[in-house]
């Protein structure tokens, strides 16, 4: 009983010291974008990278999504005569939670991930050092710039994730399944208020500056080598994915 | 000059550096050996500033680098130059724009400019112009060392500081990199200090040598004098006995 409740003291000790470390972290690198040089090139490359380079997954992970809500929405809103909303209970489902989680989970994986282990690469490599050593900052010319581009893009990928997926609940429900184009659309303007978008923005911002946190901590302090990078990269993912969706709990229930 | 006084560090609770005291006359190569493990790499990034003492100080002419924050840190920083093991060259840059990178972010030098100093490096360093357009992954080991000291050398440093420069280079690559060492020490007068334990073979670009062993200098004097001292530690490091001084 002892030894689990040391397991336990230590395990929260380690917690409470790597969110500690996290916290100071992201308040140093944040901090840097108030310092000249102002690195907005860099900013602009990593929205590139982060964003524009995410386009592929986003597209098919939205309309892929948006079908399938509307397939699975049909049926369940025939049974009660209600096929009419399913524009409401698409764009809802999408601006509400589907698009930011699923946009923020698939950044995660796909440029988390990259992010992690470009910084590990450097840090085990002695990169980062050489900068510190000329005099850069590491933590504005490497960190702050991803960052910022992270709040830039994630919300941006959302609102494009949501469009691309009502235009997926479009094709499937309105061309494929016969629902009534004009309900389709009425149902979702009627439905969907400021509150819906604005949940979903701050949601997307939220997620966009935690995943590009988790994945610029792990890869900034990677240790071990090889193998500490492959951990780091996994650790991006994992804890990523699950920051993501606390926070959609922490974050709806706000809203709600 | 370089002057390292009462220097201690641990790692987890593990001593490493227990009361180094070293002294780097200026304008001199002064080489640090010890065996694998002894701490040198450790020392070399205490006075680049990468590593805080737990206890001591490194004063840089004068100036106490272990205290030093902020503005007066960056100006300090500004007045070395490192040269990494692995040679810690930017993958995502090319040769050329490797050595340019700290005149790019540190100068306000026209592009003009910081690319003729950085070609005149890369041709001090005998680097042939079709290499600059190549990426780090393109180039040989021996390439990377020669771009990382050329990429020291653009600023025009005080202090070059070198972190075993010649480890895992092939003997010919070795004397290579060596009489660049010369060669660019020559030229540029700079203060050198060097972490390795390619022995005797480094002895031939030190002015003094100094040796290392379990957290403390132990010798310090010329390559002539280290090799005449009748200290056991330092002759077992020189014959490489197995085990020499441990206590």
């Amino acid at each position: 009983m002892t030894s689990l409740l040391r397991a336990f003291g230590r395990f929260f000790l380690a917690l409470t010291r790597e969110t500690g470390r996290a916290t100071l972290f992201l308040f140093e690198a944040l901090g840097q974008a108030f310092l000249p040089p102002y690195r907005f090139r860099r900013v602009l490359a990593e929205v590139y990278q982060i964003g524009c380079r995410s386009l592929l997954i986003i597209f098919l992970t939205a309309a892929f999504t948006g079908m399938v809500l509307a397939l699975q929405g049909y049926y369940t809103l025939r049974k009660f005569g209600a096929d009419s909303a399913l524009g409401s209970a698409v764009a809802l489902s999408l601006i509400r939670e589907l698009g930011p989680v699923l946009a923020a989970l698939m950044v995660s994986g796909r440029a988390g991930s990259a992010i992690t282990a470009e910084i590990g690469i450097m840090r085990i490599s002695e990169q980062l050092d050489a900068m510190d050593t000329m005099a850069v900052n590491p933590l504005q010319y490497v960190i702050m710039p991803k960052l910022l581009a992270g709040v830039i893009s994630v919300p941006l990928l959302t609102a494009i994730f949501d469009v691309l997926g009502i235009l997926g609940g479009f094709v499937v429900g309105v061309l494929l399944l016969g629902v009534s184009s004009g309900s389709f659309f009425a149902g979702m303007t009627q439905s969907v208020v400021s509150m819906d978008i604005n949940g979903g923005i701050v949601k997307s911002l939220v997620f966009g500056l935690t995943i590009m946190l988790v994945a610029c901590y792990n890869g900034y302090f990677t240790e071990r080598g090889a193998e500490g990078v492959g951990q780091a990269t996994t650790r991006t993912v994992v804890v990523s994915a699950v920051l993501v969706l606390a926070w959609d709990y922490v974050l709806t229930s706000f809203f709600m | 000059m370089i002057r390292v006084l009462e220097l201690f560090r641990s790692f987890n609770g593990v001593p490493v550096l227990q009361g180094v005291n070293l002294e780097v006359p200026t304008g001199k190569i002064t080489v640090v050996i010890g065996k694998s493990g002894a701490g040198k790499s450790v020392l070399l990034k205490h006075v680049a500033g990468l590593l805080r003492p737990d206890q001591g100080q490194i004063l840089i002419n004068g100036t106490d680098l272990t205290r030093a924050r902020g503005r007066e840190l960056q100006l300090i920083k500004k007045r070395f130059g490192v040269v990494f093991q692995g040679s810690a060259l930017f993958d995502s840059l090319t040769v050329l724009e490797n050595v340019a990178f700290p005149l790019r972010e540190k100068t306000r030098l026209p592009e003009r400019e910081i690319l003729k100093r950085s070609r005149e490096c890369l041709a001090q360093v005998n680097l042939p112009p079709e290499a600059e357009d190549k990426y780090p992954d393109e180039i040989s080991g021996g390439m990377k060392k020669r771009v990382a000291l050329a990429r020291a050398l653009v600023q025009e440093p005080e202090i070059l500081l070198f972190d075993e420069p010649v480890t895992g280079l092939d003997p010919p690559m070795m004397n290579t990199v060596f009489h660049l060492i010369i060669k660019t020490h020559r030229e540029n007068g700079y203060t050198g200090l060097v972490v390795s334990h390619d022995i005797p073979a480094v002895f031939q670009i030190a002015d003094y040598v100094a040796m290392l062993h379990q957290g403390r200098i132990v010798a310090f004097g010329t390559p002539a004098e280290i090799q005449r001292n009748p200290d056991p530690v330092v002759q077992g490091f020189l014959r490489g006995a197995i085990d020499f001084g441990e206590t």
